[in-house]
């Protein structure tokens, strides 16, 4: 597949892609409130730091948190596995295998034409959360922002990554979509999403720092917060686009390899 | 244009016995088969050749038509369709093909089916004037009219069928791979869909690859026919060819001014046999070097008011082959092919 034909399609990809978001709304508002976890969080994590700070976390800083968290969860959100799962196993992949685009953009071209639906229910989160908290527990540093720009295209890409090799799995396993579960496992502990990583205990935070799970969601939250001054968010940003090089060369592996087994079954 | 050797696809698949032992077993040991879906088929395709591809359920031949559009990595064997090697999904073969399967669509179930040709018009690079003329051209032959502007889910299988067709040839492909294009379509739209096909084959002098279980569809495309059973090729020729060493038989349709007796009809085929009998209508079946014969018997001793020579129907020659076959493997050995490529469906019915 020529990278020439790809990039020549992909406006007309995104712009399918978004006429199939705004088609499935229903689906995506109920995927949008599918997704306020952070929000119920918040409210937890807002309770127990009533009386005190936890870690150095007041309840102005667990606010900017948690809809940092939120926003990054709305702009990096990727679920392409559920869909190559279903393409692998029912055989209707082959009918993106007969164009001359790989599949593989495709699916990145959906996920990210759904981009604009999601900045559109994140803004005015990020809007209230700006309003809450003030911009006293967000970031001042404007080169911090331009690290976060290039964090949450990292991120969004190395979910998208690992949902391709979960996808992938589909080619080897009966039952894929178990990978996905153990993943989201992980994912929640490790990622920040739950639980700021600064409130783990020492041991648990070295181990998040070299996992893949935080370079998803909680390290652009903290670059949002203002946790990291510049060098170390470029240090942070550099482990992340390690990973995502890394999940890169697994899934090109594993699309290559699945594609020998695929057994286009059905029709 | 298309050449295939020694073809083999075999998968492994896993199996166990019902019941809660069984699946408790397999947890730690799971019994694998490998079936040959594809078992060492050759053939060559020439440009601009229409080839209907028969055979019974799972003989193989849908997955030969997913090697030969690129889906399928075949175990062993070599193909090649217009120079190039399918597996390798170069940009230039899938824009030279086009696959349909009656079963699977590409059309964005949501949306128009206007958007998935404007999909395909982006990746395949097709030039606007090309498509606009292209479109224009799909639209008149397939009656599509206002169907391109509708949700796709709101079509029937028939006018989603035809946007099916109209979406695969939006780049104008030489080679076309039609699998079960027909299925679940009624009688009217079978016959839009087989003549639209005709015509772009004439016209565009595309080769065209038929697998269809209604037998009207390829007597009407393909005066080729290939037949594969159980992975293996029986037959390689002419429909009329398949037709005759399988059955070899005529029937002889009578129509009486007054009626006739059952006995009478009896002694007229000796070598044959009366197929239905009713007071003013028979349907005699007789080798074909009888024909003459009965029919000279028929006229000189019966009240005939119409009388027509017919091949027996289609499905029956081709129920009678696969059964044949089928016979003949139960009692020839595990993989129960062909003699690997000859055909065996000419011996004495």
């Amino acid at each position: 597949m020529s990278l020439r034909n790809t990039v020549r399609a992909l406006p007309t990809l995104l712009r399918i892609g978004f006429l199939e978001a705004v088609a499935y709304r229903a689906e995506m508002f109920v995927w949008v409130l599918s997704t306020t976890m952070p929000l119920v969080m918040l409210a937890l994590w807002s309770a127990v730091a009533r009386d005190a700070p936890i870690a150095g976390y007041g309840r102005g800083q667990f606010t900017a948190y948690f809809l940092s968290t939120f926003v990054v969860r709305q702009l990096t959100g990727c679920w392409v596995f559920w869909e190559m799962n279903f393409e692998v196993k029912n055989g209707t992949l082959a009918m993106r295998l007969l164009r001359p685009v790989e599949p593989i953009w495709s699916y990145a071209a959906e996920g990210l034409a759904a981009m604009p639906m999601r900045i559109l229910v994140s803004m005015p989160v990020a809007g209230i959360a700006l309003a809450v908290t003030g911009a006293r527990h967000l970031s001042h540093d404007p080169f911090v922002w331009l690290v976060w720009v290039a964090a949450i295209f990292g991120a969004w890409a190395l979910t998208l990554l690992i949902n391709v090799i979960v996808g992938c799995a589909a080619f080897f396993l009966e039952s894929s979509l178990k990978v996905m579960d153990l993943w989201l496992v992980l994912f929640f502990v490790f990622s920040g999403y739950l639980i700021p990583i600064d409130l783990f205990p020492a041991r648990m935070r070295a181990l998040a720092n070299v996992l893949p799970f935080r370079y998803q969601i909680g390290f652009p939250v903290e670059l949002m917060t203002g946790a990291h001054p510049l060098a170390g968010a470029l240090h942070l940003l550099a482990r992340q686009w390690m990973w995502n090089a890394f999940a890169l060369v697994v899934a090109v592996l594993m699309w290559r390899s699945g594609l020998k087994r695929f057994a286009a079954y059905g029709g | 244009m298309i050449r295939v050797r020694a073809l083999r696809k075999h998968y492994t698949v896993h199996e166990r016995a019902p019941g809660i032992a069984a699946a408790v077993r397999a947890l730690f040991v799971r019994e694998k088969k490998t079936v040959a879906a594809v078992d060492g088929i050759d053939f060559d395709i020439a440009p601009g050749e229409r080839v209907g591809f028969l055979g019974p359920n799972g003989a193989g031949k849908t997955t030969t038509l997913k090697v030969l559009s690129g889906l399928l990595h075949p175990t062993s064997g070599e193909v090649s369709v217009d120079g190039f090697e399918p597996k390798r999904r170069q940009d230039a073969f899938l824009k030279r093909i086009m696959l349909v399967l009656g079963q699977k669509q590409q059309l964005l179930w949501d949306l128009p089916p206007s958007e998935t040709f404007e999909l395909n018009r982006a990746v395949y690079d097709v030039p606007r004037p090309q498509y606009d003329e292209t479109l224009r051209e799909l639209t008149a032959l397939l009656e599509l009219g206002d169907l391109v502007r509708k949700p796709t889910r709101t079509l029937s299988l028939g006018e989603r069928m035809k946007c099916e067709l109209a979406a695969a040839l939006i780049h104008r492909p030489n080679v076309l791979f039609l699998d079960e294009p027909t299925i679940g379509l009624d009688v009217s739209m079978q016959a839009t869909v087989r003549d639209f096909v005709k015509r772009y084959n004439e016209r565009n002098a595309a080769t065209l690859i038929l697998t269809s279980h209604y037998m009207e569809d390829v007597a009407y495309l393909c005066p080729r026919v290939i037949v594969i059973d159980k992975g293996r090729l029986v037959h390689d020729g002419s429909l009329e060819d398949l037709v005759t060493r399988t059955r070899p038989d005529k029937r002889i349709v009578l129509r009486f001014s007054k009626p006739v007796d059952a006995q009478d009809l009896a002694a007229l085929v000796q070598r044959g046999k009366v197929v239905s009998h009713d007071a003013g209508h028979s349907v005699l079946q007789v080798h074909k070097d009888a024909v003459n014969a009965v029919v000279g018997r028929a006229l000189s001793t019966l009240p005939v008011s119409d009388l027509t020579v017919e091949n027996p129907p289609l499905e029956e020659v081709m129920s009678e082959l696969f059964a044949r076959h089928r016979g003949g493997a139960n009692g020839g050995g595990a993989n129960g092919g062909g003699a690997d490529g000859g055909p065996r469906d000419g011996a004495g019915a």
